[in-house]
């Protein structure tokens, strides 16, 4: 089980899980909160100090008063960074969490070692639009996170058990949250294109080829704007990718940080 | 007690049966949908049945704002207000109201009310609207800031009809380096405010907060919740703020119709009620109800009694729960003088039209009431009101 650590940034406590030994990788999580330690994690760990922060206004952080959009939690990062003094960073996002990291990288690299984006939102890319996270009832949403119906249908029964007003209230306030930064304009800023360019450590782009949320011509788009980024793209995958397919989306987030250690 | 009558405006020649292949008439039924032959014909009856009403005696007509739906085509309701306003020509004309906060530029609103109020010399109302949840979605405005949106484009209307400008105006959501709204409304200090709303404790104590005193409207909800709002008002008056509510401070929204006998005034509005409800109204969770729209609490009150919300309803069901009066002219009479008499609201806001009611019978429900329910109504005041008693409000 990792590690939990709270630690107080722009007024902020943040809270984070922490597993493993070795370079530190970053992982931040998208719009539906904090993952699940997982065994993906875990193996992450065995090969990483992974450092897995729960975002202001996110599952254990505090509300931030100052969280209006993107920049401010990509700002917040850079401040994140500093006072943990990480260094060399393997930065890893999924989802928002792509879209994130990509924002903290147009702003600075330094801290960071590789950039690596897993089904990254933060770009509009017309008549690519991807399920509306917003719109779309919760229980129509499952097959449009994985492939395969047996993790449609465990996704279903996870959905359907009864919450406590806790749980309740946790899955609202990380909707609210999530509202803030996404909502408008839908999963981008349309500012982030044009400093794409800026990005100057080894990036990696990695997208699920049946990704239905942030669909794989996102992945073409980003590839497109940061010509030396590595482009893998995973065959029979959702935008779930950690979950539904574990072992590549291992060989391909630690294989591409272990290379540029 | 003053009586208006409102109107939704709804797309009524909408094709049911391609409407039920959507999950709503909100957000992405396809304006193809809406032909604007019909469109040009439907808003010139709307406004004949706006005018007819103001001529028999209404002290006022109101019509209100909805984007990029079926529910209600008036996206502007400056455009319909501004409509009326040469040909109603005493009648107050209230507009329930704008979404200033759904505007990137509220000052543009502050600009044509002051128009409407200084053409009709006075006699516009300005509601303050936050638009429902739906519309956050069609115009792309983020539902977490939505309710300091309303407040502060509210702060800043109310200072440019009142302060003089140019003035510098520094909010988190509006920056302006010249507010000076020209022209000045015509009405001192400033139009008069109505805040229309579902139902929510956070607008109450704003609305009735002393430096306000707005008007407060509940619209379509069953009787007991319309008798918790009104009542909380009052309440919130008294022991939060130390004043004492008057009684025109309080409206009731809600659809009336009359005909010769209760039998046939529900055999006549019931499927037009019904539409309004389950077709017009109807929308999922999502939709209605965006993250950050409503508190957290209300949010998770919601999804605890998922479906609660917008069920199938009934004619009979509406009239039964309060929602809706329908009747022979007696009992709209005795309906009305016995709830004015439990909660002594100055203002009733009667939808004489709703969903798909026809023409014909429109005319004649606008006819009937004004004829035969309306004088017995104006004359109710506080002397009809049993009062309000602090303390005896059950918690909101």
């Amino acid at each position: 089980m990792p590690m939990e650590q709270i630690v107080k940034v722009d007024n902020c406590n943040v809270h984070m899980s922490r597993d493993g030994k070795g370079p530190t990788l970053v992982y931040l999580h998208g719009a539906n909160g904090p993952n699940p330690w997982t065994k993906w994690f875990e193996d992450l760990a065995q090969r990483f100090t992974v450092i897995a922060p729960d975002h202001p206004s996110f599952g254990r952080s505090d509300d931030a008063e100052w969280l209006e959009d993107i920049g401010d939690l990509a700002y917040f990062y850079l401040d994140f960074f500093k006072a943990m003094n990480l260094k060399d960073i393997h930065l890893v996002g999924h989802s928002m969490g792509g879209w994130l990291a990509a924002e903290i990288a147009i702003r600075s690299t330094e801290r960071i070692k590789t950039l690596t984006l897993i089904a990254a939102a933060g770009l509009r890319v017309p008549g690519h639009a991807g399920v509306d996270i917003f719109l779309t009832p919760p229980q129509a949403m499952p097959p449009n996170v994985y492939v395969d119906p047996k993790l449609v249908e465990f996704m279903l029964q996870e959905m359907a058990k009864p919450k406590t007003e806790q749980e309740l209230d946790n899955l609202i306030r990380i909707r609210t949250a999530a509202a803030k930064i996404c909502w408008h304009p839908r999963l981008n800023n349309p500012q982030l294109a044009r400093w794409l360019h800026r990005i100057d450590v080894p990036t990696h782009l990695i997208w699920g080829d049946s990704d239905r949320i942030i669909p794989p011509a996102h992945g073409d788009a980003y590839k497109k704007l940061i010509p030396h980024a590595k482009h893998t793209v995973i065959a029979q995958c959702g935008h779930g990718a950690m979950v539904e397919k574990p072992r590549e989306m291992l060989d391909a987030v630690a294989n591409f940080a272990m290379e540029r250690v | 007690m003053k009586l208006f009558m409102f109107h939704l405006m709804p797309y009524a020649d909408i094709d049911q049966k391609e409407a039920a292949k959507y999950p709503s008439v909100w957000v992405k039924f396809p304006n193809s949908n809406f032909d604007p032959v019909k469109g040009h014909a439907l808003y010139n009856r709307y406004l004949d049945e706006l005018e007819l009403a103001a001529e028999l005696g209404m002290d006022g007509v109101a019509v209100n704002e909805h984007h990029q739906n079926a529910y209600g085509i008036m996206p502007s309701p400056v455009v319909t207000a501004a409509a009326l306003s040469r040909r109603v020509k005493t009648a107050d004309i209230a507009i329930l109201g704008s979404g200033f906060g759904l505007r990137e530029n509220p000052l543009t609103l502050a600009e044509e009310h002051a128009m409407i109020d200084c053409i009709t010399g006075g006699r516009l109302i300005s509601g303050f609207v936050r638009g429902i949840g739906a519309e956050y979605h069609s115009m792309g405005v983020n539902p977490v800031t939505s309710l300091e949106r309303h407040m502060e484009a509210h702060d800043l209307v109310v200072r440019a009809w009142t302060e003089p400008g140019p003035f510098e105006f520094t909010g988190k959501h509006y920056q302006f380096d010249y507010v000076n709204v020209w022209p000045r409304p015509f009405q001192k200090p400033h139009p008069r405010i109505w805040c229309p709303s579902q139902g929510s404790i956070e607008t109450l104590e704003w609305t009735c907060h002393p430096s306000r005193k707005y008007v407060y409207a509940q619209a379509y909800s069953p009787f007991t919740a319309v008798s918790r709002y009104l009542n909380a008002y009052r309440e919130i008056a008294e022991k939060k703020y130390g004043y004492t509510a008057a009684s025109d401070r309080l409206a009731w929204n809600l659809p009336v119709y009359v005909a010769d006998t209760d039998e046939k005034a529900m055999a006549e509005a019931k499927p037009h009620l019904e539409a309004m409800f389950n077709l017009f109204l109807s929308m999922p969770t999502e939709f209605l109800f965006p993250p950050g729209y409503t508190s957290r609490e209300s949010l998770r009150r919601m999804m605890q009694t998922k479906g609660a919300v917008f069920g199938k309803s009934t004619g009979e069901g509406l009239v039964e729960k309060g929602i809706a009066i329908v009747g022979s002219p007696d009992t709209v009479r005795k309906r009305f003088t016995q709830y004015h008499k439990e909660l002594g609201f100055g203002n009733v806001v009667a939808l004489l039209h709703f969903g798909t009611l026809p023409a014909d019978l429109t005319e004649k429900n606008i006819r009937m009431f004004c004829k035969e329910v309306l004088p017995a109504l104006k004359p109710l005041d506080d002397k009809n009101y049993q009062g309000f008693e602090v303390g005896k409000v059950p918690a909101l």
